[in-house]
């Protein structure tokens, strides 16, 4: 226990620093992947049926493979097999890689969650817009958008908590985030070593961290209540 | 002079005829009623005359104005069909309120939107919203609904829902307003105060087209019927011969079953 409070300031030093790396993916993704995601949703939606099949088929590689895979090829491949490493060396280069595939992989799933949504307001909404005049721009801002969101919230929220912990991939490239730093007193970090309770120290940060994000969602979902 | 004249409609989905040869006309303040069997084609007449449908081919003309002729294809381009559209109201058979709107924000939204285009509107903004505002809350008086405008569609009956429809409709003052089986998502009991709102603006001389199954309604409120059988009309004149006195067989084997209860 002693030396715990020993090792404490130190460790907590390293972690937050990971942990800041952690969220900087986290909101890349959200802000690269939400309207990705709405650009994918109207690819697989569109009515020119060569676009929406590609989209699919997309949709469904990135979904059906796992994510670490994805970040393994996406920072690998363009270095290793075609001898041009695009992403540069060093931590830059491997969270921008990092980025690329979450954002490219939050964007699927969110698209397919956007469909549900469009897909779950009413066509009556459209037509009782169309016949009061309004344009199709007003019909989707005025009309279906809040609709729409207030359908998406739910599962959004739940893949935005997935989010957090799934940035912890990023570790399989050794982007420094914070399961990386707390990984490091294991092996032997400013004079710490063998200790594996930073490793598990982590958790609470994602504890705390998601349990914010709960709360603030959770008071979205319940600003849409007032309609149904 | 015939505020609405309707000549060779057709339209077909896929393969499925739907309207054939449709023609008519209605007189300014006249009510039409469109009976006939579920898929007839009495909604999808309907939906020709918002341009929610398409016709394949034919005409409709609007106070003389030709609105959509097949035969003229600058009146079919979609960029001039919104406005055209202004000329007919519809209500719902599911009332479609925008759920997130309460009902007095339901009937103002598009004349609200239809007043940001307008050029004054910038030096005029506040006036022309207590103006919307104002007729707005004189609708849904009309309607009975003077305690009930602050509410949202989850908060009101399906019968109070339909009125706001109504009311929603009616504020952009179309020359004619169509009704969609006005009644045919209500209990039997919700169904008696959307007809009396109906009767009120038939007395007000508010020309309307109504598809309706309710047969003595339509005997009672209408000037005209029009009985569609298999995307046809069959039968057309006063309530007194298309529903009393029908002359095609088909008319009444249609009307039996009303009146067998």
């Amino acid at each position: 226990m002693e030396l715990i409070a020993e090792q404490f300031p130190i460790v907590i030093q390293s972690l937050n620093i990971g942990f800041i790396q952690t969220l900087k993916l986290f909101f890349v993704t959200l802000l690269g992947a939400v309207p990705l995601g709405l650009i994918i949703s109207f690819g697989s939606m569109s009515r020119f049926r060569p676009l929406s099949f590609l989209t699919r088929i997309i949709v469904w590689i990135i979904r059906g493979t796992p994510l670490m895979i994805q970040l393994l090829i996406i920072y690998y491949f363009p270095g290793l097999v075609l001898n041009n490493p695009i992403w540069g060396g060093g931590e830059s280069g491997r969270f921008l890689a990092a980025s690329v595939a979450f954002v490219f992989n939050y964007a699927c799933y969110f698209s397919e969650i956007y469909r549900g949504g469009i897909q779950g307001v009413p066509r009556g909404q459209e037509e009782a817009g169309l016949v009061l005049g309004m344009t199709k721009s007003q019909i989707f801002f005025k009309v279906t958008l809040l609709q729409m969101i207030k359908r998406i919230v739910p599962p959004m929220s739940n893949e935005v908590i997935t989010l957090v912990k799934d940035t912890s991939l990023a570790r399989i490239i050794a982007l420094q985030e914070i399961i990386w730093a707390g990984q490091a007193f294991l092996k032997g970090s400013q004079g710490i070593s063998g200790a594996i309770w930073p490793l598990f120290f982590t958790a609470v940060y994602y504890l705390i961290f998601n349990g914010i994000l709960t709360v603030l969602l959770g008071r979205l979902e319940k600003k849409l209540d007032y309609f149904r | 002079m015939a505020i609405l004249e309707v000549e060779h409609l057709n339209k077909s989905f896929e393969r499925t005829e739907v309207l054939k040869d449709i023609s008519f006309s209605l007189e300014k303040g006249r009510v039409l009623s469109i009976i006939g069997s579920s898929g007839s084609g009495k909604t999808t007449l309907l939906r020709c005359l918002n341009f929610l449908e398409r016709p394949d081919s034919g005409s409709i003309r609007v106070n003389g104005e030709v609105l959509f002729d097949t035969s003229d294809p600058v009146t079919t381009q979609e960029s001039e069909i919104r406005k055209k559209r202004l000329h007919f109201g519809l209500v719902f058979q599911s009332f479609n309120l925008f759920p997130q709107y309460t009902a007095l924000e339901n009937v103002m939204l598009a004349k609200e939107l239809l007043a940001k285009g307008q050029p004054e509107y910038k030096q005029q903004k506040r006036e022309m919203l207590a103006r919307i505002e104002e007729e707005g809350k004189m609708l849904l008086g009309q309607m009975g609904l003077s305690d009930r405008m602050h509410n949202y569609p989850h908060q009101l009956s399906g019968g109070q829902c339909q009125r706001v429809a109504i009311a929603r409709a009616l504020a952009l003052k179309p020359d004619i307003l169509c009704f969609d089986e006005p009644t045919s998502a209500l209990d039997p009991e919700l169904t008696g105060e959307v007809l009396k709102v109906i009767r009120g603006l038939a007395d007000q001389e508010t020309t309307m087209i109504i598809v309706t199954h309710e047969m003595a309604f339509a005997r009672d409120v209408s000037s005209q019927v029009i009985f569609m059988d298999d995307g046809r009309i069959l039968e057309q004149g006063t309530p007194a011969e298309v529903i009393g006195n029908p002359s095609e067989e088909r008319t009444r084997q249609f009307l039996a079953r009303f009146t067998q209860g």
